[in-house]
């Protein structure tokens, strides 16, 4: 089938299988390899990108369910050479070790921030459930979102666990980490 | 794993949708949200020659009213069920139970018509729809036809629609007055299916339970109503009532034993946590 869609503002039109998952798609169609596959069962969520706004699971669509969608990935989320705050967040906050997982966390956690951007630590804890992650113990990770949301909302990144030498410490905000 | 082959099919209206599963012969099937069909297809547990994709049939979607039932298309998304005002209005129970359905990227897609027809015991929605008395609306080529919710849920993963048929709406008839839900998960770890899950609405006058309507999530093959439990509850007004009829919650339920728990157990949490339900819904502390 003939499946056109626009992946990080790019349109792409491809004859795709209709057994093709997105997923694959993404990597070995379009040669879009920044989102990972790391499971077979729908659970571990580091293969999630944006669809129309939305996160989901790329390895749990087919690519001829996304004919006409606009598709966000890891690979779209920065300004040119300026990281989006949640990316930043997590370098700051180490929220990644191996970073497998982290295209797929960094990806939900832009979705949880869109719709709600006050998050309480127990919501991003929840908020993430769908994402695994068998390095960080997860508690760099809440700390990064919390931060990236802090930032996102005006009122600053929270103090980080690691700073370029040369960058300012910035001042605690309000919110706890 | 990459599935095996199959033709795919995105019709847009569910007429079209109706006749191109007539057309495509016994081994097609529907896809809805794919959040159960895509993985058991890349597992390569099952072999479809076609998907007949609902996602473009938009009369499939959305929350309505009908006079006093509430009509959600098959296709309205979780995430969609979660937020409708009319949902949160008149059936709270299914959006509290809805959103401790998987994850938020599964409920981006997965929709409530197809957790429905996909029947897992383990599924959360199944048992609200049995304690809210819901009514499915079946389309096939013989037209259309409306199934109780008790009598739908027929084995494990085995529903009362036959295989010409879609699932294109749930009626649910609103409740009005007095009532308090909740639906009580019991899982160890995030996103996980339930263990045992108790959907509960409870109607309250005076201080003390009026009607009670229960639902039990793998409790068997198919979802439970226990109407012993119901009539035992009526004029309840302590913790102490509530326990004593929730002992029952459990009798004649032939629930699995597996690695999430043993039978037994399952029977436990299922008193327990009929209990704690109940008594959340009809703010009762003491
Ligand atoms: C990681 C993960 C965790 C999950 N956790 C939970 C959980 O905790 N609780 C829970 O309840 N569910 C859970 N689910 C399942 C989720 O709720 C699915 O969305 C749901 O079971 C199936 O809905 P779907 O729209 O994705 O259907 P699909 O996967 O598209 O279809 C499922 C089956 O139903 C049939 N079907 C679908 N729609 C129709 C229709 N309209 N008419 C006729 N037949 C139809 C299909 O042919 C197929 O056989 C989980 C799923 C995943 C991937
Ligand atoms: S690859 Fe694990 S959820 Fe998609
Ligand atoms: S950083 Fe290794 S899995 Fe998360």
């Amino acid at each position: 089938m003939r499946v056109s869609m626009k992946v990080d503002g790019v349109t792409y039109e491809d004859e795709v299988e209709p057994r093709t998952l997105l997923t694959h798609h993404l990597r070995d169609g379009l040669g879009r390899v920044g989102t990972p596959i790391g499971c077979d069962t729908s659970n571990c969520g580091s293969c999630t990108v944006s669809i129309d706004g939305e996160s989901v699971k790329s390895c749990s669509v087919l690519a001829v369910q996304a004919a006409g969608a606009d598709i966000t990935t890891i690979q779209g989320l920065a300004e040119g050479s300026e990281w989006h705050p949640v990316q930043k967040a997590f370098q700051q906050h180490h929220g990644l070790q191996c970073g497998y997982c982290t295209p797929g966390m960094i990806m939900a956690s832009v979705d949880l921030l869109t719709r709600n951007p006050s998050p309480t630590e127990d919501e991003v804890r929840h908020g993430l459930e769908g994402n695994l992650c068998r390095c960080t113990g997860y508690q760099n990770i809440v700390k990064a979102v919390l931060s990236a949301a802090s930032e996102l909302r005006g009122e600053g990144p929270i103090a980080g666990s690691f700073r370029d030498a040369d960058e300012p410490v910035p001042a605690t905000s309000g919110a706890s980490s | 794993m990459i599935p095996a082959q199959f033709d795919y099919v995105a019709p847009t209206t569910l007429a079209e949708a109706i006749a191109a599963l007539g057309a495509a012969g016994e081994d097609a099937k529907i896809l809805a949200g794919g959040q159960s069909l895509i993985p058991v297809l890349r597992l390569r547990l099952a072999f479809p020659t076609t998907l007949i994709d609902l996602s473009r049939v938009s009369e499939l979607r959305g929350v309505g009213e009908d006079g006093d039932v509430l009509v959600i298309g098959a296709m309205t998304k979780h995430s969609d069920v979660i937020e409708d005002p009319l949902v949160r209005q008149y059936a709270a129970l299914l959006s509290e139970a809805t959103s401790t359905v998987a994850d938020p990227a599964v409920r981006h897609r997965g929709t409530f018509g197809g957790a429905l027809a996909h029947a897992d015991p383990a599924g959360d929605l199944a048992a609200v729809a049995l304690a809210l008395d819901a009514e499915l609306v079946a389309e096939g080529p013989g037209g259309r036809r409306t199934i109780a919710a008790k009598d739908f849920f027929v084995d494990y993963l085995e529903t009362s629609l036959s295989p010409d048929e879609i699932l294109a709406a749930v009626r649910i008839p609103k409740l009005t007055g007095d009532w308090g839900v909740r639906y009580e998960k019991f899982n160890r770890v995030a996103q996980a299916w339930a263990i045992v899950g108790v959907a509960t609405a409870v109607r309250t006058e005076g201080g003390s339970i009026a009607e009670a309507r229960i639902g039990l999530t793998n409790m068997g093959s198919t979802p439970v109503r226990p109407h012993s439990v119901e009539a035992a509850l009526v004029g309840a007004s302590t913790r102490e009532q509530v326990v004593a009829a929730a002992a029952s919650a459990a009798d004649g339920t032939n629930p699995p034993s597996d690695l999430g728990a043993k039978a037994d157990y399952r029977q436990h949490l299922a008193r327990v946590l009929t209990a704690r339900a109940v008594s959340q819904a009809a703010g009762i502390t003491s």
